[in-house]
């Protein structure tokens, strides 16, 4: 069969850090493509190249057998390329009609819409691929997956054969992800193309001819849904070949230093994100959270750490209840935290080293004194930071930005080390960082463990909880499915229980401790 | 840091803003000679201007309340939010204020105290609604700041009018009852007399001023609620993490910027004695503009407040000798503050790569 895409050596790269790295990918005319891999693996930067949204630094791209070099998304589109984002771009105002026209108007004398075309080719589109709406309706009053179809109309109405869905099963509910499916299947066999971009494992393997899977910027595999299972893919994702941080000798003691009790967070539409979870973690102990992407990992450590508003439960650190203190207070008592997203929560891109070194304990020594910033203090903190904790830099007045990702991380790392915190809550510590950097993050929490500091560690990659963890819990759909011992389990094992499929055999777990 | 970083950086700080105004100074040579002036001519006509003490003086006395304004601006700029309303708040703050140090007779210090006060507290509170709309209502700050500003006009001619139909204000001396000699800031003219003769007066708010633009330093840079805001306006999520409180710090900067703000009307106010109702206007928004060229460091508002003095004067004295348009000032603030922000984006970009190519090359150097 012909090929619609394809792309060869696709290299992309921003400062500090390789996004696409010598992507291979070929999507046959008339399949359903899926896109595997975890938050930052490169799935986006690779869609917006061939959206043109960005330009790719190296590699060909051919569609339909041509050459490519889109450098604006309106190139794409009149190759035949449509994209619906996963974020609505709808006018709730206007209607159907109006929104599927929207920037590509048929007029008629003087420049008026001439609206009986523009019906005449919406309902032609609307048959051609199976596809039923109402134009007239105002999309305000429609429902999630109805919007979603108005988005799939409009790229279809402009002429694309080929579609983009950017993580389209995310704002659905599973009645609705059912009915995506369905009007899927009927475009393919209506002859488009569709490339989707996904990591709910079920739903890859449900819906996909072809699967890809990328990690760390560069495609691992391509698969067919029939050879693999939803193990086979999540061990793909975050790979396994990575070095593995040593077991060592536990320091568990029985101190609690942090306790959780029947802990609910809602999402924005109300409903549980983190449902019911109960958990301990003791001093010298490290407890390892694994779970697929999206299933209330990071709801749960937001709410320890305060930045998200809790439903019901307790949140008691070294017997006291922390539960209504703001995230300062919590940090006064002693929380350090290392964020998922490193840009997004953990930095200050365009300040100076200095002055990142100080955030989340501007408040204490030696960055202040009373209502006073102490700059001297600071820098002499930050370049201790540097010494031990070997951030690559020609001095502390650079902005992080500057720095390479794993130097970014190790600058994070030290900030809420050398803190001392009685408890550390890390997410995803090591991610899209070198195998050197690696290391020292992990030997810098093992040696923290040593000295007593509670961790609670989040972490797509499984060796790395098996490895660091003294007791791993699983979460599935916002619950503590799973309470196992890292040294009686492997990532294959453990990635059974993380897509819910040993979920019958450990119904009772609930409470770690 | 090294001595040629050092002198690097600061080239790099002065390039946009110098580049802007000489940019203007060809962009408006050449609309003068398309509307059949000499743009020679118009250039000296300004400079012999202001080479005069009095016209230094009058551009001091502009450039006060401008500054002033400038740093009520860039409280909130420091933490991306977007104070418009600083408009709204001098004016009903100089009402205010007037109106109370009319209504009293105290000792010089707690009568002038008194005076700021009142200004700083209406300042304050004014802003401070647009806060509580932004903290408790998630709305917009520069569209309810800009709303309010509307609301500010239009109470204050309200309040004109109510006291006026009061007999509050005698009809033929429109405006608040005059503040008694107590509450008057008194002048610093002396200094001016130091070096050659004066018809004007130089006003004693500037030393206001001063300590408005010291006491910003010193609070951006060398305390703990200078780093939060900063933090707060460089990445608000990752500030959120740090424990930085963000309603608490969008309703703090609200308040201090409007406090500030409060003051703007003070040299007026000192000048003529009373709130009249030709009250000068625009304070507010020509302070944002003075605010994104000096961008929101103390030292660089006091600059583009300078600057902008100096423009308005020249649109002053060109209408007196006629050899261009007295818009030609309005051109140049318009010109120099578009391609200075712009500008800023140009360097900030370079610097951006340079940094990471310095970085990079040095650990390659060590490694």
């Amino acid at each position: 069969m012909a090929l619609a895409i394809e792309l060869t050596g696709i290299t992309k790269r921003f400062p500090g850090v390789i996004a696409n790295d010598d992507i291979n990918l070929a999507v046959e005319a008339g399949e359903i493509h899926a896109i595997c891999g975890e938050n930052g693996a490169g799935k986006s930067t690779l869609m917006k190249i061939l959206y043109g949204m960005q330009p790719a630094d190296e590699g060909v791209m051919k569609v339909n057998g041509e050459i490519v070099d889109f450098t604006s998304p309106s190139e794409a589109i009149d190759a035949g390329i449509g994209m619906v984002h996963q974020h609505f771009m709808l006018a709730g105002q206007l209607s159907v009609l109006e929104n599927v026209i929207l920037g590509a108007e048929p007029t008629k004398s003087a420049n008026r819409i001439d609206r009986a075309v523009a019906t005449k080719h919406l309902a032609e589109v609307g048959e051609a691929y199976g596809l039923t709406i109402d134009p007239d309706d105002l999309v305000e009053t429609l429902e999630v997956g109805e919007r979603q179809r108005v988005e799939i109309i409009k790229v279809l109405y402009r002429g694309a054969k080929i579609l983009i869905l950017d993580e389209p099963t995310a704002v659905l509910v599973p009645q609705e992800v059912d009915e995506l499916f369905r009007n899927m299947r009927e475009l393919k066999a209506d002859g488009a193309t569709i490339l989707f971009i996904d990591h709910k494992l079920e739903e890859v393997l449900e819906i996909a001819d072809t699967i890809t899977v990328l990690r760390q910027g560069k495609t691992v595999a391509t698969v067919k849904p029939t050879d693999v299972t939803t193990a086979d893919l999540a061990e793909l994702m975050v790979g396994s070949e990575l070095p593995t941080p040593a077991t060592s000798a536990s320091t568990v003691t029985d101190e609690v230093a942090l306790e959780i009790r029947d802990l609910t967070v809602l999402d924005d539409n109300g409903r549980p994100s983190v449902d019911n979870v109960s958990l301990r973690v003791h001093r010298g102990e490290v407890v390892g959270v694994a779970g697929v992407e999206g299933n209330g990992q990071n709801e749960m450590i937001e709410a320890v750490m305060g930045t998200e508003p809790i439903h019901a439960g307790t949140i008691i650190l070294h017997n006291s209840d922390i539960t209504r203190l703001s995230v300062r207070a919590r940090r006064e008592a002693g929380i350090g935290y290392v964020p998922q997203d490193r840009h997004h929560e953990g930095l200050l891109l365009e300040a100076p080293l200095w002055e990142n070194a100080a955030l989340g304990y501007q408040t204490k020594a030696p960055f202040s004194r009373g209502i006073w910033f102490d700059s001297a203090g600071t820098r002499e903190r930050t370049e201790k930071i540097r010494e031990e904790f070997d951030v690559r830099t020609p001095d502390i007045d650079v902005s992080a930005h500057a720095l390479s990702g794993g130097n970014q991380q190790k600058l994070i790392i030290g900030r809420e080390m050398a803190s001392e915190p009685e408890l550390l809550v890390a997410a995803h510590p090591t991610r899209g960082i070198d195998v050197g950097a690696q290391a020292a993050v992990w030997e810098n929490i093992r040696k923290a463990r040593r000295a007593g500091m509670a961790t609670l560690l989040i972490s797509a990659d499984l060796e790395e909880l098996i490895g660091l963890s003294d007791t791993i819990v699983v979460m599935y759909k916002g619950r503590l499915v799973a309470v196992l011992d890292p040294n009686e389990i492997d990532a294959r094992a453990l990635g059974s229980y993380m897509t819910g499929a040993n979920l019958a055999l450990d119904t009772t777990a609930g409470d770690a401790s | 840091m090294t001595d040629d970083s050092l002198r690097r950086r600061i080239f790099m700080t002065l390039a946009a803003p110098v580049g802007a105004v000489l940019l203007s100074v060809v962009f408006s040579a050449i609309v003068l000679l398309i509307a059949g002036a000499n743009p020679f001519a118009a250039y000296a006509d300004m400079f012999e201007h202001a080479a005069k003490l009095e016209t230094q003086v009058s551009m001091i006395n502009r450039a006060t309340p401008l500054y002033i304004s400038g740093v009520a601006a860039a409280i909130g700029f420091r933490m991306n939010l977007f104070n418009i309303g600083v408009e709204g708040q001098y004016l009903l703050a100089a009402i205010f204020a007037a109106f109370v140090g009319g209504a009293v007779a105290l000792p010089g210090v707690f009568h002038i105290g008194l005076i700021l006060l009142v200004a700083m507290f209406v300042g304050g509170m004014w802003a401070g609604v647009a806060g509580l709309l932004y903290t408790q209502r998630g709305i917009n700050e520069v569209i309810s700041t800009i709303m309010l500003n509307g609301v500010a006009l239009g109470l204050v001619a309200a309040l004109v009018k109510e006291w006026q139909a009061k007999g509050d204000i005698a009809i033929v001396k429109v405006g608040t009852e005059p503040i008694a000699d107590s509450g008057i800031i008194p002048n610093l003219t002396f200094i001016p007399e130091l070096f050659g003769d004066i018809r004007n007066d130089l006003t004693g708010v500037l030393v206001i001023a001063i300590v408005v633009g010291i006491s910003y330093h010193v609070l951006i840079n060398r305390t703990v609620f200078g780093y939060d805001l900063r933090a707060s306006g460089a990445n608000p999520f990752a500030a959120r993490a740090g424990g930085i409180p963000p309603k608490r710090m969008v309703m703090t900067a609200m308040l201090m910027s409007g406090a500030v703000g409060g003051l703007v009307g003070m040299a007026e106010i000192m000048d003529k004695g009373r709130y009249n109702p030709n009250f000068v206007g625009y304070l507010g928004f020509n302070g944002i503009a003075v605010t994104l060229l000096g961008r929101n460091h103390p030292a660089g508002i006091a600059l583009g407040a300078l600057l902008w003095a100096f423009l308005e004067a020249s649109s002053n004295i060109l209408q007196v000798t006629n050899t261009a348009p007295k818009e030609i000032a309005d051109i140049m603030k318009g010109v120099i503050l578009l391609s200075t922000v712009i500008g800023y984006e140009v360097v900030r970009r370079i610097r951006v790569r340079e940094e990471a190519a310095r970085t990079a090359a040095r650990l390659a150097e060590v490694a």
